[in-house]
């Protein structure tokens, strides 16, 4: 016999003595109270700020400078751009744009300075963002990798309060990256220490503005 | 009695409780780094609680979806089996810890490759996982942070969510400095003992082995039956880079840890980060679908992926109709940081790498109540019921304790590797002494007590009246699992005169 149909046989077994098989009540609730968009986007702000992401606000003219003297205040000298970042994002920017290609190993990624991504979401009452690997986020590593990552969020288009509706706007199927700040541990006398192995500083920008 | 082996072969035969649980007492650097931990931890975690109304219906929703999941296990790994396969995954079942060792071991030496990196995992620690790679000439390396600590430490974990809290800071130092260079880049000269410097080291060390690696070990928080996506929870990155970096990836991941839908994950999302680390949220979580929509072709993620799926006991556990409540467990530690028993004894002395109040009851039904470790285990508590009310998915410790109390002073039916099985009581044996022991150790330790006693009064109105079933009858011949109606605190001053 398969351990599969051993296992199976177990689980059948074990079951058998017709244990009880509750209904699973949904009566949580699906958001934490009502806000406006403007005090969810404030919720999102003060939740990301405590768990130490920069945050940045801005409008769709601000967002080309904004992020030129966030990557100069970096000293950054060369930026990880994914496929479909809408291109005037960088246009005031100085750095060297490095496009991630499929072949690019994690060493090459290792040595670019800073990442520039969109998201697929933000989650205001736990200060989350979402990537799914969409053309603005490109793939997983390139979030990873180099030590300081800026996020953009369209506000309030890609902001939704609450997880459980955050997961009905996420697509199971897709690589999915849920970031609640930058990279911590506090496995050393519960000392909260940023940036073990992942990006040592996370900027969120919240853009304001027409959608898309 | 065959037990089923699970813990770390390397190291010798655990002692039992008292014993283990008697030296930890004595040592005064690690019960002062144990208190100051768990008391951290328990402060900020009530409060990331209170901040959501809805608390106690997510526990319940948390509870009833894992009872149903338990209830229809067959049907939903079968579902997930599916989905996993769909999405360019290949599933393998391992009845035991040998069978899932031998199933990795291959598949890494498959892959010509002689070096994994390992996400922290429960389930490959239970199994003895590095053990067998090692013996195999394979090298396992932790990337996370505690791990790493213990691991070059040479030693065991003592703690679900921060395994190096025995360690201080002076300790840590002296570990990276005199190991580090032994396994790859070394630490750099004049280390000093500040966290962040400590964690640079780290940061320096493990980054060297992140680009080279080619294949990755990881376990799993869920698995969602109905679309494959698998689910990690982790604070520091090392998870990601493990998920992403490598090409080939290998799961290790309890049958327990299915859920029925996607949907479901909302439960859990808010649930296990504040129960564990007393956050709204852990700094990442990662979800894979098999090898995701481009099949791994964009270099995003592993071009293999594999998931052993283990039994391990779990079966076994679940054919006890009140100890298969353990199988809820969703590893969040809570449990541990408010019992007065492990912040006395300290994560080692429970012999597993399950400690605290979700070890005392999930160890011996994995495990079986054959040896000394085992049968002192469900003595390993005050039934003060504080593990009970701060557990995420509602089980019901205290209750399954007792049960177990029951299986080793009486024997009786239980289920074996399958098979239906009836064990003789423990009477005269070793595993009956050291359950006496144990309990004798917690009552001679008021000290110990203490802090659950301020929880006593809270936690009884939650307390089962009596057992179900058979306990019922030992039940009313014992005193023991019956709550006394006065405080523990206050009969031992009647008794004893407030000598503590
Ligand atoms: S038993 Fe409950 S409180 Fe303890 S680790 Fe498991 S889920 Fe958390």
């Amino acid at each position: 016999m398969s351990s599969r149909d051993r296992i199976l046989g177990r689980i059948r077994r074990a079951v058998a003595d017709g244990a009880p098989d509750p209904a699973v009540p949904r009566d949580y609730f699906q958001v934490h109270g009502t806000r406006t968009p403007a005090q969810t986007a404030d919720l999102l702000a003060a939740n990301l700020a405590e768990y130490r992401a920069k945050v940045h606000r801005v409008d769709e003219d601000g967002l080309a400078p904004l992020l030129m003297r966030l990557l100069a205040a970096r000293g950054a000298q060369t930026v990880l751009v994914p496929p479909a970042l809408p291109p005037y994002w960088l246009s005031a920017a100085d750095p060297t744009r490095i496009h991630d290609r499929a072949v690019s190993t994690a060493g090459e990624l290792d040595r670019v300075d800073s990442v520039v991504t969109g998201c697929a979401l933000a989650i205001a009452e736990t200060g989350t963002i979402v990537l799914d690997g969409g053309p603005e986020q490109g793939r997983r590593r390139i979030t990873l990798v180099p030590d300081h990552h800026i996020c953009v969020v369209r506000v309030p288009g890609q902001v939704v309060d609450s997880v459980p509706q955050a997961l009905r706007r996420l697509d199971p199927t897709r690589p999915l990256t849920w970031i609640s700040g930058p990279s911590a541990t506090s496995d050393i006398e519960l000392d909260r220490v940023e940036g073990v192995h992942g990006p040592r500083t996370l900027e969120v920008v919240l853009l304001t503005g027409p959608a898309e | 009695m065959t037990g089923t082996f699970v813990g770390m072969p390397s190291f010798p035969a655990f002692p039992a409780f008292p014993e283990a649980a008697r030296e930890a007492v004595g040592d005064g650097v690690l019960r002062a780094n144990l208190r100051h931990a768990t008391h951290t931890i328990r402060d900020k975690r009530a409060r990331a609680v209170a901040e959501l109304a809805d608390w106690d219906r997510l526990r319940a929703a948390g509870k009833a979806v894992k009872d149903h999941t338990l209830r229809h296990l067959d049907r939903y790994l079968l579902q997930l089996e599916e989905s996993v396969t769909a999405a360019g995954g290949t599933v393998h079942w391992a009845a035991d810890a040998d069978e899932a060792n031998r199933i990795v071991t291959g598949l890494v030496l498959a892959t010509g490759h002689r070096e994994v990196v390992k996400v922290k995992s429960m389930a490959t620690q239970e199994i003895g996982l590095n053990e067998a790679l090692e013996a195999a000439g394979i090298a396992a390396y932790e990337t996370d942070l505690a791990e790493l600590i213990v691991q070059l430490g040479h030693d065991r974990p003592s703690h679900i969510l921060v395994p190096a809290i025995h360690r201080n800071r002076a300790e840590i130092r002296e570990i990276f400095a005199a190991e580090m260079g032994r396994w790859g880049r070394p630490a750099p000269d004049g280390l000093g003992d500040d966290p962040r410097e400590l964690a640079e080291a780290a940061r320096l060390h493990l980054r060297e082995k992140f680009l080279r690696a080619k294949v990755a070990v990881s376990g799993a928080n869920f698995m969602v039956a109905e679309t494959g996506t698998m689910v990690v929870f982790e604070s520091e990155g090392n998870g990601r880079m493990c998920l992403t970096l490598p090409e080939t990836l290998i799961s290790v991941v309890g049958i327990e840890k299915v859920v029925p839908t996607f949907r479901d994950l909302e439960i859990f999302l808010q649930t296990l980060p504040r129960s564990s680390t007393a956050e709204r949220m852990n700094p990442y979580t990662t979800m894979w679908t098999g090898l995701g929509p481009s099949r791994g072709a964009d270099g995003d993620g592993p071009s293999a992926f594999h998931l052993v799926l283990l039994d391990n006991g779990r079966t076994d556990t679940l054919a006890d109709e009140v100890g298969r409540q353990a199988l809820r467990c969703i590893r969040c530690s809570a449990c541990l940081n408010v019992c007065p028993v492990y912040e006395r004894a300290g994560g080692h002395a429970y012999g597993s790498v399950y400690p605290g109040p979700i070890g005392a009851i999930l160890s011996p039904q994995l495990r079986g109540t054959g040896s000394e470790i085992d049968a002192s285990l469900p003595y390993a508590s005050t039934l003060c019921g504080a593990c009970y009310e701060v557990c995420p998915v509602a089980i019901d410790i205290p209750e399954v304790l007792v049960h177990l109390r029951e299986r080793v002073a009486q024997g009786g039916p239980v289920t074996r590797e399958g098979v239906r099985v009836r064990i003789r009581p423990a009477h005269g044996h070793t595993a009956e002494r050291a359950a006496m022991r144990a309990a004798r150790l917690l009552l001679d330790r008021p000290a110990a007590l203490r802090a659950g006693e301020r929880l006593l009064a809270r936690a009884r109105r939650l307390r089962p009246r009596r057992l179900p079933g058979p306990g019922r009858a030992w039940t009313d011949a014992r005193d023991l699992p019956e709550l006394p109606p006065e405080p523990f605190r206050d009969w031992w001053a009647r008794e004893r005169g407030g000598r503590a």
